[in-house]
């Protein structure tokens, strides 16, 4: 693998437009930051007299903090703006709300929008770069990041290693991103859940597909369960949660089958009894937590990045 | 040699030494074209000037019978922000078509005679082609009550349809092809099953899979193709299948014509040359690739292709849909569906089918006039004298560079923006009046 100094694009729209140099450049930037984190006083002038806008048009809890929490490490001048539901709800077209923010000159927009390909259409518009911290069901690149740096943490590489990735795959961002990575620097992936919720055609990707829970976790180091949200459970897609726990929840009879010492992993947050059981959420296998503090640093590098780096 | 430009009066010309290609007469050569009081005079050659003016055309020109666009969206009335009827004709004209038929899901929608008697009026007005209205087949296209169809067919609906939406129910698709056959008129269907579609924004596959869209299967589109096939065969209606995008519904089609069922089906030009990998360029989710049906998958384009040069697809129809700037800036998932394609269509079809070896111009020519004029029972589609003079004037090697911002719709939602493409409109006359000529060529200085 060849060496990156910068990244390519001034957005992080997806982790389908970096190369395998890029990612690694980025998850060598993370451990730095992640040292700054593990200091007394935790923040560095980095980004002093940069603004950064999270625009989120979603509700996120999670995110946004960690976003929040890495650029005021950095020392960005960070504003917020959390509206729901489209731009359009206001009569506003998206173009106009970017144009809107944009008057304000900010340098960074980190952002989060309920439709796929937002944040790809705003940045044609933009002058700011853009940070997709989540668009619809598309892509969310700093969670498969923050993934990869904790399972490079825990195996120290990320080429060779078995994942099995479970649950909603079709309408989860993070598998996207997921794969696109795991694909990108050498992982092997096996994809797993009800044929009602894997969308076709991701064998294209380069991935396993499979519906059978016990096959995905054959030999598995890394397991990743993706969130099945309640208004899946009883309609169309799925009979009933308790079915769904029978056929595709991890218990600790289940991690059995994986390799030793793999790790699970989930991008919370996590519905105890249904995808995951409590003994394996809280089980010496879960890295969950370690997920959570390694997103700051990771979204530190990213910010850090697409600033200018050490040019700035 | 005399000027040639576009003139309020009637061209009373001797076309010389032109070539015509004409399949429905047979004709594909060189002929004289007397065109004189609206109407074609003389097909023949060597025919006298008779004091009229002689004019030729440059090399490479080809007459054709007016082009006919059965699927297009005017938007007039009620969305006058998107095309009117001027602006909607004069897309047309210059893309070829001396006549277009309109799509009823206007506001109000024409599911009553008054709805059609103002298009036509507003036509009378405005139009620089002309414009057949096309009306509901339900009450407000919801499905429920079928329209006053001999009353629609009274005042000038050539076919009825409920077009943006499908006709849900296959007792209301029944009953329409029974009680429209009795004005000999077919029913034309968007084919795709509610349910099926759901909130799908883009074609089920592995390019929607990547880009987090919600998906429509190409059956969406087959299980009423083929359900329509069933109610053609039992009411001995003609069902027409409107931008058909899936290569199950050819399938369909092909087996259902076969069987000497009555049924007609169209293709997009966008959905024989493009495909859903269009919705991954420029940067990725540019709305003009966002249309109902979707752009499909290759094997599906393919497809149409095949069924273009075999003769199981009858028509080349645009679809034409515009949509306002603001309305197509939406995210992808909110943005409406459907792109011009009036003045796209004639270099998309010459240089993707003709030149790329599929059909030759004569096919070509059924596809876009001899077949749209049988499909919906209008005059026109063949070059006959004493007809009235509808024609179009091609320029297969000319090559054109498709510019969203010089389209003569209103409306600026093109996929083909600054594609170059090899086959150009060179002049279009309806009822012997010059209502467009491609300033590009030379032909003004003739």
């Amino acid at each position: 693998m060849t060496t990156a100094t910068a990244l390519r694009s001034r957005h992080l729209l997806g982790i389908e437009d970096l190369d395998a140099a890029e990612i690694d450049l980025i998850l060598e930037t993370a451990l730095a930051m992640k040292e700054v984190g593990a200091r007394p006083i935790k923040k560095v002038p980095t980004l002093r007299g940069r603004t950064v806008v999270n625009l989120f048009f979603e509700p996120s809890t999670r995110t946004r903090m960690s976003f929040e929490l890495a650029e005021k490490r950095l020392s960005a001048d960070t504003l917020g703006m959390t509206t729901v539901g489209s731009s359009v709800v206001k009569g506003e077209t998206l173009s106009d709300t970017a144009r809107t923010i944009e008057a304000m000159a900010p340098d960074i927009i980190v952002m989060r929008h309920g439709s796929s390909g937002a944040p790809h259409q705003l940045a044609r518009v933009c002058k700011a770069s853009i940070i997709n911290a989540g668009d619809g069901t598309h892509e969310h690149p700093t969670q498969a990041l923050l993934d990869a740096f904790t399972i490079r943490e825990r195996k120290g590489r990320l080429q060779g290693l078995r994942v099995a990735i479970v649950g909603d795959l079709v309408h989860s961002r993070v598998l996207r991103s997921n794969l696109w990575l795991l694909t990108k620097v050498g992982a092997s992936v096996v994809v797993c859940g009800p044929a009602t919720l894997v969308p076709p055609g991701l064998e294209r990707m380069g991935v396993e597909v499979t519906n059978d829970l016990d096959r995905a976790l054959d030999g598995a180091d890394v397991v990743m369960m993706l969130r099945v949200q309640h208004e899946r459970m009883h309609g169309l897609f799925l009979p009933s949660v308790r079915e769904y726990f029978t056929l595709f929840g991890l218990t600790p009879a289940r991690m059995k089958r994986a390799a030793p010492e793999a790790i699970v992993m989930h991008p919370g947050p996590m519905n105890r009894g249904v995808e995951i059981d409590s003994d394996v959420a809280d089980g010496p296998w879960s890295v969950i937590l370690d997920q959570v503090a390694n997103g700051v640093a990771v979204r530190m590098a990213v910010l850090y990045l697409l600033a200018g780096g050490e040019d700035s | 040699m005399s000027k040639f430009e576009v003139t309020s009066s009637k061209l009373e010309v001797l076309l010389k030494n032109v070539h015509v290609i004409d399949p429905v007469a047979g004709r594909n050569g060189l002929f004289d074209l007397l065109v004189s009081s609206g109407q074609v005079a003389r097909v023949g050659r060597d025919l006298p000037a008779d004091g009229v003016r002689v004019v030729e055309l440059p090399a490479g020109c080809v007459v054709v019978p007016g082009l006919i666009d059965i699927h297009v969206h005017l938007r007039e009335p009620g969305q006058e922000h998107k095309e009117t009827i001027a602006t909607g004709t004069a897309s047309a004209v210059a893309g070829g078509f001396t006549a277009v038929a309109c799509m009823p899901n206007t506001d109000p929608i024409n599911d009553t005679a008054s709805v059609t008697q103002y298009i036509v009026k507003r036509a009378a007005e405005s139009a620089l082609a002309r414009v057949y209205p096309i009306g509901a087949v339900s009450m407000g296209s919801n499905g429920e009550q079928l329209t006053e169809i001999g009353d629609l067919r009274a005042a000038g609906c050539v076919a009825i349809t409920d077009d943006g939406r499908p006709v849900a129910s296959a007792l209301l698709m029944r009953r329409a092809l029974e009680y429209a056959s009795m004005f000999r008129i077919p029913v034309i269907d968007h084919c795709e099953d509610p349910s099926l579609k759901g909130d799908g924004v883009a074609h089920e596959g592995a390019v929607a899979s990547m880009l987090g869209l919600k998906g429509i299967p190409g059956a969406a589109e087959s299980v009423m193709v083929e359900r329509d096939i069933s109610m053609a065969e039992l009411t001995g209606g003609h069902v027409h299948i409107a931008h058909m995008s899936a290569r199950q519904s050819l399938r369909a089609v092909r087996t259902g014509k076969e069987r000497g069922i009555t049924v007609t089906a169209e293709v997009t030009p966008h959905h024989f040359v493009l495909t859903d990998e269009a919705l991954r360029e420029r940067g990725g989710y540019d709305t003009n690739t966002k249309m109902n049906p979707p752009l499909r998958e290759e094997a599906d384009r393919v497809a149409m292709i095949d069924g273009l040069a075999d003769g199981s697809i009858d028509v080349i129809a645009t679809d034409h849909a515009p949509h306002h700037a603001d309305e197509k800036g939406l995210e992808y998932d909110r943005a409406p569906f459907g792109i011009v394609g009036l003045e796209t269509c004639v270099p998309l079809c010459i240089d993707r089918l003709v030149h790329a070896g599929v059909i030759g111009l004569p096919r070509l020519v059924e596809l876009l006039s001899a077949n749209p004029a049988r499909v919906l029972g209008l005059p026109g589609g063949t070059i006959a004298e004493g007809a009235t003079a509808d024609l179009t004037i091609l320029a297969p090697d000319q090559t054109v560079t498709i510019r969203a911002s010089q389209l003569r719709s209103k409306s600026k939602n093109t996929p083909f923006d600054g594609w170059a493409l090899k086959g150009a409109v060179a002049a279009t006359i309806v009822g012997g009046r010059l209502v467009y000529v491609n300033s590009e060529m030379n032909l003004r200085h003739l």
